[in-house]
């Protein structure tokens, strides 16, 4: 057996595809989970599909998983992976074009018969011609996975169900990580043979890769530099689930979670609901709209509220949030934003909905809007809204979306006594009590709940008189109230930082991003600044009320470029509020960013004479 | 600070604001006995929570010296289970009607209903839309002519207590807005139940659809036209030589006239019972309409099963008892972690 080389790199993109059925999902769950175990940073990018199901083997069952990880900061899952892991001819098909030139692809050759290739539309195999551009490793990897399981009593339908483990341990050899991590789950998660089989397959396909020569090198990707301090893996929606337990913890209050299933928002409702024994309680309501009343509800009862929901949902429960406002109650409204419009694309990334948020309302409905920009971000986003609803006694929406949702970083575990505690105001006291009488500084009215006697009042949609919250159709009552709302939300601003910008202080292009859009934009400036080029960058959180000093920052750029996965939404209300030439650079194939696609643009905004 | 309950009487549960209902709107004396029965019933203001949709109706709410939400279109029974769920030791009461509850927010009632939330939901029945000006509601007849349907209405009505009791409703009555002992006792039967009680209340709209009950309010028409309901009692109603009882053949109710003085035993006349565990014979009673029928009025079902605010209760405790209070570091730091020194 010749020598086997080990090679030393600062940073790989693998990607895992295979059908919806083969487990790509887990296969590139637990490579993430060892990888990070092992230091590296890293960015993932789960790719599925909208069917539970399609026909196996189909393009349309194509599910994938893509990780970048590196021994320097990590912002993107990569513009184009440099190893394709590809199950079967569907898998190959669909993501070939992305491989790097000269990039390895792993193939499963024994799915590269007749009917599968007719199922994948391929007239005939595509794997010779490959060689010529990629470095194309073939694997008989259903034959070695049976081979390895022989001696297992089940079936052949379930030994072969095995194979993304033996995959995973070829993988392990290859990246020089520790299988004790994955065994440790496998044992956990499964029980009897299929446990067995299982462990078994990883354990072959990791001695398979340390003596095969069709695999001749094996890398090593060293530690990153990461802060200290512990760390975990974390999808999007996990960060908002734990942010609202949080928020009842630091807030010492109840929460209540109206929601109703739907791509790809429903997994925070799961978490959440795990988690009784913190008190919270848990509603899967009859539509989206009942999961958003039930939350006021719950709110004008005196629990920290919030639901939680996708584009379509949002529209619908738009007049129970307008509702919130009227009735100035707290209320957290959580929208992974997805691929539309309509049905649209639901598992796909989309930033289609800041519009929506700020304006979706019948009359003028101020309310705050949020925005989270990695998926550990979440957990401190969601806990600044539930801050923002109680202290202004309003409805805050926070924006993600399925990129963020399903993607996972290693996070930072905050310190508990890190987080604030935040002391929600004593009910008033009920000697002159007005429902509607406002605190001076924040313009909140009070927080009186049923079952506090003294405090009892009525609340609802109609105009609403200053102070005594009586129905009242007075004209001047009524603008004034209006003003009132508006200035309460426009005050938040005293709580928002300076926002900072990276790079000059001015210059000739600023970017400006918000939500999922960081790590490419991050990527993309990061690399142009290297090459010599003026170019600076803002990432807002805060889209409601903007940050004070965002218009001084604008004005001392010549270029706005502002990229966004819709037709442009941000630029349209920059040159609003601030008369500036804020340009769109849109996407909206229900893909993010790539670094490589904001970089381009830079260069052709920085050298117009390359434009003639 | 507040009153002992015992000592409180309607006008601690009136609020300062002028009632604003068309004179001899029938909502008028459903509010007078609500708040004559807080009292009677020993509720205390800072426990009740009045929530309702919007329409006629729902401005009940700000008549009432409790807590209130005056909410959205048929959201109503949303908003309550919020409130209910998120604070059990509240009576929550629902105010609606026949355009908020049964069109526009048929599917949340349907939902409250099943869900057995321990509220009270008042269903004001006028089989009209009052407060858009007269358009045809659920509950209109065929062949109503409205602005809506000048050719007259082609759909076809549904009775809300079947509704109630397709939803599998735990307690289901009718009352009539003139019949102030009726409706006490009605009102009074709900707040005791636990479960969802939902009650229709025949409502009369002067302005839009006058006289739509006429024969179950006029006080001598009612006693051929309605069917007084008492648990354990025969179902027989009817004024001297005119009496007539129902049998129940197979789930299908019939009249049987008994003007000749027949037994009632002998007719084999069903006897009414509120705790059938299968809704179906409250089903049959629900089906009995005018003219054909005299018109079922008091507790068709009452049956005890869990509720959801009870059993979302139950929830939490077996979860803090199995698993003990929950710990925010603990949970961070869940699954695999590892540390960067």
């Amino acid at each position: 057996m010749a020598e086997k080389q080990l090679v030393e790199l600062e940073e790989v993109a693998i990607r895992f595809t295979g059908d919806s059925g083969d487990g790509m999902q887990v296969t590139g769950g637990k490579f993430s989970e060892s990888t990070m175990l092992a230091g590296n940073d890293l960015s993932t990018l789960p790719d599925y599909p909208a069917e539970i199901r399609a026909p196996a083997g189909t393009l349309a069952g194509v599910s994938g998983f893509q990780i970048h990880f590196a021994s320097r900061n990590v912002h993107t899952p990569a513009d184009q992976p440099d190893v394709l892991v590809a199950f079967n001819p569907a898998a190959l098909k669909t993501n070939i074009a992305d491989l790097r030139p000269g990039g390895t692809l792993i193939v499963n050759q024994d799915a590269f018969k007749k009917r599968a290739l007719a199922r994948a539309e391929y007239e005939e195999n595509p794997l010779p011609e490959l060689h010529d551009r990629f470095n194309v490793v073939e694997l008989p990897l259903t034959q070695l996975n049976r081979k390895a399981l022989e001696d297992i009593d089940l079936g052949s339908r379930d030994i072969d169900r095995c194979k993304n483990f033996f995959v995973l341990g070829i993988m392990y050899w290859m990246y020089s990580r520790d299988l004790e991590p994955t065994q440790r789950w496998l044992r956990g998660r499964f029980r009897g043979e299929v446990r067995e089989a299982n462990l078994l397959a990883l354990e072959a396909g990791h001695a398979y890769g340390e003596t095969t020569e069709l695999l001749p090198s094996s890398y090593q990707v060293p530690a990153a530099k990461i802060p200290p301090g512990t760390y975990r893996n974390i999808t999007g929606n996990t960060a908002f689930a734990w942010g609202i337990v949080a928020a009842g913890v630091q807030m010492d209050r109840q929460v209540f979670l109206g929601a109703y299933p739907i791509t790809p928002a429903s997994d925070i409702l799961h978490e959440v609901a795990r988690y009784g024994h913190f008190g919270i309680k848990t509603m899967q309501a009859e539509d989206e709209i009942a999961a958003c009343s039930a939350a006021i509800g719950a709110a004008f009862a005196g629990s920290l509220a919030v639901t939680c929901t996708s584009g379509p949902g949002l529209a619908l429960k738009q007049e129970a949030i307008n509702l919130a406002v009227m009735a100035e109650l707290p209320l957290v409204i959580v929208d992974i934003q997805r691929g539309g419009p309509s049905t649209g694309m639901p598992t796909k990334v989309e930033q289609g909905d800041l519009p929506m948020a700020l304006y979706g309302r019948n009359s003028d409905s101020p309310m705050p809007v949020i925005a989270a920009s990695s998926p550990g971000d979440c957990f401190h986003t969601i806990f600044e809204a539930f801050r923002w609803a109680v202290k202004y006694m309003t409805p805050v929406i926070v924006l993600s979306d399925s990129y963020l949702a399903n993607g996972t970083e290693p996070w930072l575990i905050p310190d508990i006594e890190s987080l604030p505690r935040v002391s929600i105001p004593p009910p008033p006291e009920p000697e002159n009590f007005q429902p509607y009488r406002r605190d001076a500084k924040t313009l909140a009215r009070p927080w009186a709940v049923p079952g506090t006697p003294g405090l009892e009042h009525r609340i609802g949609g109609l105009s609403t008189e200053e102070n005594t919250g009586n129905v009242s159709y007075d004209p001047d009552n009524n603008e004034r109230m209006m003003h009132l709302r508006d200035q309460k939300v426009a005050g938040i601003v005293a709580d928002i930082p300076p926002l900072e910008v990276v790079g000059n202080e001015q210059g000739e292009l600023l970017i400006v991003g918000w939500g999922s859009t960081r790590g490419a934009i991050t990527s993309a400036v990061e690399a142009a600044r290297a090459d010599g080029l003026d170019v600076s960058r803002v990432h807002l959180r805060h889209i409601n009320p903007f940050p004070a000093n965002l218009g001084e920052i604008l004005g001392n750029f010549r270029h706005i470029l502002v990229p966004e996965i819709n037709l442009g939404h941000l630029p349209r209300l920059l040159r609003a509020e601030f008369l500036v030439p804020a340009e769109v650079m849109s996407k909206t194939q229900g893909k993010p960013f790539k670094v490589g696609e904001i970089r381009q643009r830079i260069d052709e905004i920085l050298s117009p004479e390359d434009d003639s | 600070m507040a009153t002992p309950a015992a000592q409180l009487t309607r006008k601690d549960f009136t609020s300062n604001q002028t009632v604003r209902w068309c004179p001899g709107c029938g909502d008028y004396s459903i509010l007078a006995n609500i708040q004559r029965i807080m009292p009677e019933l020993g509720m205390s203001p800072e426990k009740v929570v009045f929530v309702s949709g919007i329409g006629c109706s729902s401005r009940f709410p700000y008549y009432m010296d409790t807590y209130g939400f005056h909410t959205i279109h048929g959201r109503a029974p949303a908003f309550a289970t919020g409130i209910k769920a998120s604070n059990p030791d509240l009576s929550v009461w629902v105010v609606t009607g026949d355009g908020d509850g049964l069109a526009i927010g048929g599917n949340h009632l349907l939902h409250i209903i099943r869900r057995n939330v321990d509220v009270n939901i008042l269903l004001f029945n006028n089989r009209v839309y009052g407060l858009t000006k007269g358009q045809y509601s659920p509950t209109s007849r065929i062949g109503m002519k409205t602005k809506s349907t000048p050719l007259g209405s082609i759909d076809h009505p549904i009775d809300p207590l079947s509704f109630a009791l397709g939803a599998a409703a735990t307690f289901v009555a009718r009352t009539v807005d003139v019949d102030a002992e009726h409706m006490r006792y009605v009102f009074r039967r709900a707040q005791e139940h636990r479960g969802t009680s939902f009650i229709e209340i025949l409502q009369n709209c002067p302005v839009f659809n006058d006289e739509e009950w006429d024969e179950l309010e006029d006080k001598k028409q009612r006693i051929d036209a309605g069917l007084r309901l008492q648990h354990g009692q025969p179902l027989v109603t009817g004024s001297e030589g005119r009496r007539r009882g129902i049998r129940i053949d197979s789930g299908v109710p019939a009249v049987i006239d008994l003007g000749d003085g027949s037994d009632i035993s002998t007719a084999d006349i069903a006897v009414h019972n509120e705790h059938h565990h299968s809704p179906a014979y409250a089903f049959a009673l629900a089906s009995m309409a005018r003219p054909n029928f005299p018109l079922p009025l008091g507790v068709f079902r009452a049956v005890e099963s869990p509720t959801y605010d009870g059993m979302l209760e139950q929830q939490m405790e077996q979860a803090m008892e199995l698993r003990g209070a929950g710990n925010l570091r603990n949970l961070l730091h869940t699954g695999e972690t590892w540390t960067v020194k």
